[in-house]
């Protein structure tokens, strides 16, 4: 019986981590999906015009679904941005947006970025959120921090603030959450590539690779006309007016 | 106290602290696959499980980690109850972890810049099994 004890042991602590792990994965994975993002009451299919930056008729097109409070997505920002720089022409990025409920401020951040988007600033809003989101995440109230925001990219504040809590604005913000939860993201980011989910994004050799197999396969075509999109909703950093 | 029992007893407090690092690795594994934020306190657990050095080859760092805890909870046990080629693959395992550990806190330190208390109890654990490894009798006959 001595002999054998520490093996019985040793098996019983495996199937302990084993079961505590996926317990842990079942009820973190049911917390997201359930708390998640907000959930509109309409079948709206995905918020349009798109957030794009880069050419329309570039063949790969990644599309993340982001969540301006979450550090991943700023960390994932990065990779993106140097990905643009790397592949120029060949690559779009396509922005939907994917507020968590467990980051407090993650919605007005989302529709901050959607009110300067109104302004035709989008981008430069998300890139702003991201790069000083250690400072803005941690404040108790985050609206005096966009109007600062907001400020430095020259939009009319006054606006932007009126716009920021907008039915128009929220409900570009609950339409994208829409078909995040329709095409099955559950966390941030999740990016697709070509409409590809790709798995372990924060891997620039991954991504590479995935973009680099989506250009050997794609022959250049709008990402509008693969989904069946007329190309007139595409506006690239103009965004609507 | 003899060489035997101080030795039985060093190898079972090396088990439980491996318990306590699987746990640990156990906890950030799953927290990385649900792609969920760690929260911790005053510490940036995301930007250090969010960051590229997370993950090797697609599998989560800390995975390794649960793997190495699980091996030194294994031999740590079998030592105690006298199976001796189980002290040198122990020794093996810790010494392997804290090489990975310093490598990892020199990501955490100077590339970057963030440190998630998580990681940091698992480096400590580490070092106290490394030093329970040094401290502990060699075999007497």
């Amino acid at each position: 019986m001595k002999r054998s004890l520490p093996f019985v042991i040793i098996a019983a602590v495996a199937a302990l981590t084993i079961g505590a792990g996926a317990m842990l994965y079942r009820v973190k994975e049911r917390a997201i999906a359930g708390g998640g993002v907000t959930r509109p009451s309409t079948n709206e299919t995905g918020a349009e015009p798109l957030h794009v930056r880069g050419q329309p008729g570039a063949p790969v097109t990644l599309e993340e679904f982001g969540d301006f409070q979450c550090p991943s997505c700023a960390t994932e920002a990065e990779i993106i941005s140097k990905l643009e720089q790397d592949y120029g022409p060949r690559l779009r990025v396509v922005w939907r947006n994917f507020p968590l409920a467990m980051h407090a401020h993650a919605l007005e951040a989302a529709l901050a970025a959607e009110a300067a988007g109104l302004q035709g600033h989008f981008w430069e809003m998300h890139d702003l959120l991201y790069k000083n989101q250690a400072v803005w995440s941690k404040a108790l109230d985050v609206r005096p921090f966009f109007n600062m925001y907001a400020r430095s990219i020259r939009l009319d504040v006054e606006r932007f603030a009126k716009d920021s809590t907008s039915h128009e604005v929220k409900a570009r913000v609950v339409s994208d959450g829409e078909q995040g939860v329709s095409r099955g993201v559950k966390n941030t980011p999740t990016l697709f590539i070509n409409d590809s989910e790709v798995r372990n994004s924060f891997s620039p050799e991954r991504l590479h690779q995935a973009i680099d197999a989506a250009l050997a396969e794609t022959t250049p075509k709008a990402f509008g006309a693969d989904r069946g999109l007329p190309l007139a909703k595409l506006q690239p950093r103009g965004e609507h007016k | 106290m003899t060489g035997a029992r101080s030795q039985t007893i060093f190898y079972t407090v090396a088990a439980l602290i491996a318990l306590i690092g699987l746990a640990d690795a156990t906890y950030l594994t799953v927290t990385h696959l649900t792609g969920e934020d760690v929260v911790c306190g005053s510490g940036d657990c995301s930007a250090v499980l969010g960051s590229v050095y997370a993950t090797v080859a697609g599998i989560p760092t800390a995975a390794f980690g649960a793997v190495a805890y699980f091996a030194v909870f294994s031999s740590a046990l079998l030592a105690a109850f006298g199976y001796t080629r189980a002290r040198m693959f122990l020794t093996l395992v810790v010494a392997v972890m804290f090489g990975v550990t310093l490598w990892l806190l020199y990501v955490q330190a100077f590339m970057l810049h963030a440190f998630c208390p998580f990681c940091l109890l698992s480096a400590a654990l580490t070092f106290f099994l490394a030093g329970i490894i040094i401290a502990t009798p060699s075999t007497t006959p």
